[in-house]
């Protein structure tokens, strides 16, 4: 029995300690908002928050999670951060097809929570883990850039 | 919102969705009672079935092979060459030969590896040279221009020839969102979800192999992770497997591919070789140029034959060529069948063309740019199949302004004087000039497409769009929505555009060949503006709008004359980038783009296609790398691959300039494949000028420039 937060709420679980959290995520908790683009740790498409650090859940075996605290975009779009992100990346244009973007945002959110004022560099570097095949980056990077601004104080 | 410049930019459709990450992407799909398909594939890249022995299963476990289709075992694309389950003979490495069917996905592929197949082996065709040599397996071939006779005769009297040889490489999607394909059985119907961009390509392809009528089929298409091509023409063979596998188990079945498996069994650019000769004067001007063009196709024909069309209709760039001759073919190769990405030929065409006329400059003793311009084709001129420009040609501004914005002489001077200073790192800037033909080429609109749309106003005077188009994150939920809102005067978040359903919607065309906005989008301005003629509140209304096909020069597919394409995007794109010449990286610094796309229907989301589609061209030029050897793809992940991240990237100060085109919306052209088109050749051209080596291939890697520099040394202690 495995026990950590999920999304603020205490779950517990009884899979195996060498499942992936990326499918105890999807197919326990039917929380569809972390995708799989790779299952290789190579494009963050499956990034949560562990103890406020971005995680590629596809690399995760949930043994590792004991007591830890477990954020995923379903939980983290309840918090007023997320908001400013949301219209951020809308006034930015930081979406296209859409499947990196609930990894990126949640890759933002660490970013920011470390570092609320970041430079371009930072920031290519804070999301250099997450691939986006359709944006070629820079609106995303605009729409950090303006959260940043906007969202002053938040982070 | 109402907006008053319809470029002005709305917040896209499918934003909040998305961005909460709850919109089901068809990985995301689950059903009561519903399987997992796997895949059992050639392990050879050319040889006989022998045999094949199936696993002894499970219960509820099921083998789907050739057997069980009912009607012919291809995939309906352009020839019946590919089978569903190559059951008779095998012509690639992780050809499909049966798929299992079941509960488990780990318990299916140990079955795999109980299965039991006997080939007997033949002689594979592995590279394009080995094609190129052999000469025996042409998928198909094209010729046109002035007569070879006639470049011969001023071959004889020019001061000297031109030859030279250039490679492309593989390039693969990398959609974010790997294929997959969900079929379910329903007593009168076979369903089809997933990643797709062509529904009723998929839907033609599973009444062929279903043997069954136009009603027993419906495809649905499930949110995409993007496309680029690769979700073109691949998906109907999934789509046939997933089906076929429904029918006979009368339950859901679901085929997903893992990236590993995406990366070594799905389509890709197809690896070119373009042979160039080209006549010059005592000044190093152009007397005539003849082109011979190279495709890999892979194993089966699919879309090459269409895509060898574009890459020779773009192979004279933008260039108004005296005496132009091309001719190109597709070969085939036992290795993986190579298909549609955005560009579709073009990008090899401007690739090697641009590069080839950068080599004739610095012969000719002048800056690329300044040698390229003099051969800009005006407003009027002939095209080099005899149709004709006849819009008008802003290339000429957009270089200027660029050149004015750079300092562009300057730039050079400063560039040059760095790199007399710095033995080690070294700037160049480079330039690439290019144009895309939107839409079908020739009458295929008229004469294959036919496309229909439909606008539906219900009683409460609700407004659906009705297209069989995808939005696979290009934005033409948004962007159409705009145009149909726009002409009825109403705000745009009031209409309507759902997934489309091939029960609901009528085939309005693939979402392919940067067509979508021009084409399909146009048809829709017009049925919004009939239904608001007609308009009558309170009652349900239906407009139905058909394709008409405005006559140019007419088309002729066996002698390639005519108006190949009804209007043309352009684009100049100039980069600046850092090599280590040490170490051969290549830092991309600035990034100027330039395009005439008609008129922008929503800025921001054609700014988002510029910024994703330059990365794409930007890095075929000089990262994405991707070989097969014996047949087998190298490259199984990602990173062994290396499509760009956020850190290899820069801002791209990008332009546009408004030339509306009647025949589109609003004057729209298409846009999509145009901003992948010039980001290789002018990072090679930016590489070339940093160094002062000339490269025949992309993508220079850093291994390619380290190669030339060493060799060049070599050359100069001789
Ligand atoms: S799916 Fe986890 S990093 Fe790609
Ligand atoms: S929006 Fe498609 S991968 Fe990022």
């Amino acid at each position: 029995m495995i026990k950590f937060k999920l999304n603020g709420s205490v779950v517990e679980t009884d899979a195996p300690s060498t499942v992936r959290l990326l499918d105890l995520l999807r197919e326990e908790f039917e929380l569809i908002g972390s995708k799989e683009g790779c299952g290789e740790g190579e494009c963050g498409a499956c990034s949560v928050l562990v103890d406020n650090l971005v995680q590629n859940s596809c690399l995760i075996p949930i043994g590792a999670l004991e007591g830890t605290d477990v954020q995923t975009i379903e939980g983290y779009s309840k918090t007023p951060q997320y908001q400013v992100l949301n219209e951020c990346y809308a006034t930015a244009g930081g979406v296209q097809c859409g499947f990196c973007t609930p990894g990126m945002i949640i890759a933002t959110e660490a970013l920011l929570s470390k570092n609320p004022h970041p430079s371009e560099e930072e920031i290519r570097e804070g999301i250099s883990g997450n691939l986006c095949r359709c944006t070629g980056y820079n609106m995303i990077v605009d729409a950090i850039q303006l959260a940043a601004k906007k969202g002053d104080g938040l982070w | 919102m109402i907006t008053k410049d319809i470029s002005q930019s709305v917040v896209k459709k499918d934003h909040v969705d998305k961005v909460a990450g709850q919109l089901p992407y068809i990985s995301d799909v689950k059903m009561e009672d519903m399987l997992y398909g796997v895949l059992y594939r050639s392990p050879i890249a050319y040889g006989k079935v022998l045999s094949i022995e199936y696993p002894i299963l499970p219960e509820g476990y099921h083998v789907i092979g050739a057997e069980h289709i009912p009607g012919g075992n291809f995939v309906k694309i352009l020839i019946p060459d590919q089978p569903i389950f190559a059951n008779e003979w095998v012509n690639y490495i992780g050809e499909p030969i049966f798929m299992l069917v079941g509960k488990e996905l780990e318990v299916l592929y140990q079955l795999l590896d109980e299965a039991q197949v006997k080939f007997e082996e033949h002689e594979a065709t592995y590279t394009l040279d080995d094609a190129i040599e052999k000469m025996t397996d042409v998928m198909a071939t094209h010729e046109f221009g002035e007569s070879l006779q006639t470049i011969e005769e001023i071959g004889k009297k020019a001061y000297q020839i031109i030859e030279e040889e250039y490679e492309t490489g593989y390039q693969e999607h990398v959609y974010l969102e790997p294929q997959g394909m969900l079929g379910i059985y329903q007593e009168d119907e076979i369903q089809v979800q997933g990643s797709m961009q062509c529904l009723y390509y998929i839907k033609n392809a599973l009444i062929s192999a279903l043997a069954c009528d136009d009603d027993e089929v419906r495809v649905i298409q499930s949110p995409t992770g993007g496309g680029f091509g690769g979700k073109e023409d691949f998906p109907s063979m999934m789509a046939c497997h997933v089906a076929i596998a429904a029918q006979v188990v009368k339950k859901p079945v679901m085929l997903l591919f893992d990236r590993s498996e995406d990366l070594v069994v799905t389509t890709k650019r197809h690896p070119s070789k373009i042979k160039y000769k080209t006549a010059l004067d005592r000044d190093g001007n152009i007397l005539s140029m003849s082109t011979e063009v190279f495709l890999d196709g892979g194993a089966n024909t699919g879309l090459s034959p269409v895509v060898l069309q574009r890459a020779l209709l773009n192979s004279a760039g933008v260039y108004k060529i005296p005496h132009y001759h091309a001719k190109g073919y597709v070969l085939k190769t036992n290795t993986v069948p190579n298909g549609a990405f955005r560009g579709f030929g073009a990008p090899q065409s401007f690739a090697g063309l641009e590069s080839h006329m950068g080599h004739i400059a610095r012969i000719a003793g002048k800056d690329p740019l300044e040698y390229k311009r003099q051969y800009l084709v005006k407003q009027g001129e002939p095209t080099i199949t005899n149709g004709r420009f006849r819009d008008p040609i802003f290339m000429e501004d957009m270089i200027e302004d660029l050149l004015k914005t750079l300092n562009y002489k300057k730039k050079k001077e400063e560039f040059a004087r760095f790199n007399q200073q710095s033995p080690r790192f070294k700037k160049g800037i480079g330039t690439s000039l290019f144009l895309h033909g939107c839409g079908f080429t020739g009458s295929g609109e008229r004469d294959h497409i036919k496309a229909t749309v439909k606008l539906l106003k219900t009683k409460d005077d609700q407004v659906l769009v009705k297209i069989s188009n995808s939005d696979m994150g290009q934005g033409i939920f948004t962007t159409l929505s705009k145009i149909v809102a726009q002409e009825l005067g109403v705000p745009y978040e009031e209409i309507s555009f759902p997934y489309p359903d091939t029960k609901d919607v009528p085939d309005s065309g693939p979402t392919v060949a940067s067509r979508t906005t021009m084409i399909v989008g146009k048809l829709l301005e017009r049925a919004a503006r009939r239904l608001k003629e007609k308009w009558q509140s309170g009652v349900e209304q239906e407009i139905v709008e058909d394709y008409v096909h405005e006559e140019m020069i007419p088309w002729d597919e066996k002698t390639f004359s005519g108006d190949a394409y009804p209007a043309y995007s352009w684009g100049v794109n100039i980069v600046e980038v850092e090599v280590d010449s040490f170490t051969g990286n290549v830092q991309l610094e600035k990034i100027h783009a330039s395009f005439d796309i008609g008129k922008a229907i929503d800025e921001r989301i054609v700014k988002g296609q510029i910024d994703g589609g330059m990365a794409q061209g930007l890095a075929y030029g000089f990262m994405e790398k991707m070989t097969s050897k014996q047949g087998r793809i190298q490259q199984r992940s990602i990173t062994d691959y290396g499509p760009p991240t956020a850190m290899d990237i820069v801002h791209i100060e990008s332009k546009l300039y408004d030339n509306p085109y009647a025949g589109g919306p609003y004057g729209a052209k298409g846009v999509g494949e145009l901003t992948l088109i010039g980001g290789a050749p002018a990072v090679q051209s930016a590489i070339e000028d940093a160094l002062a080596v000339p490269f025949y291939q992309i993508p220079i890697t850093p291994e390619i420039i380290i190669e030339s520099l060493e060799k060049r040394e070599g050359e100069a202690v001789d």
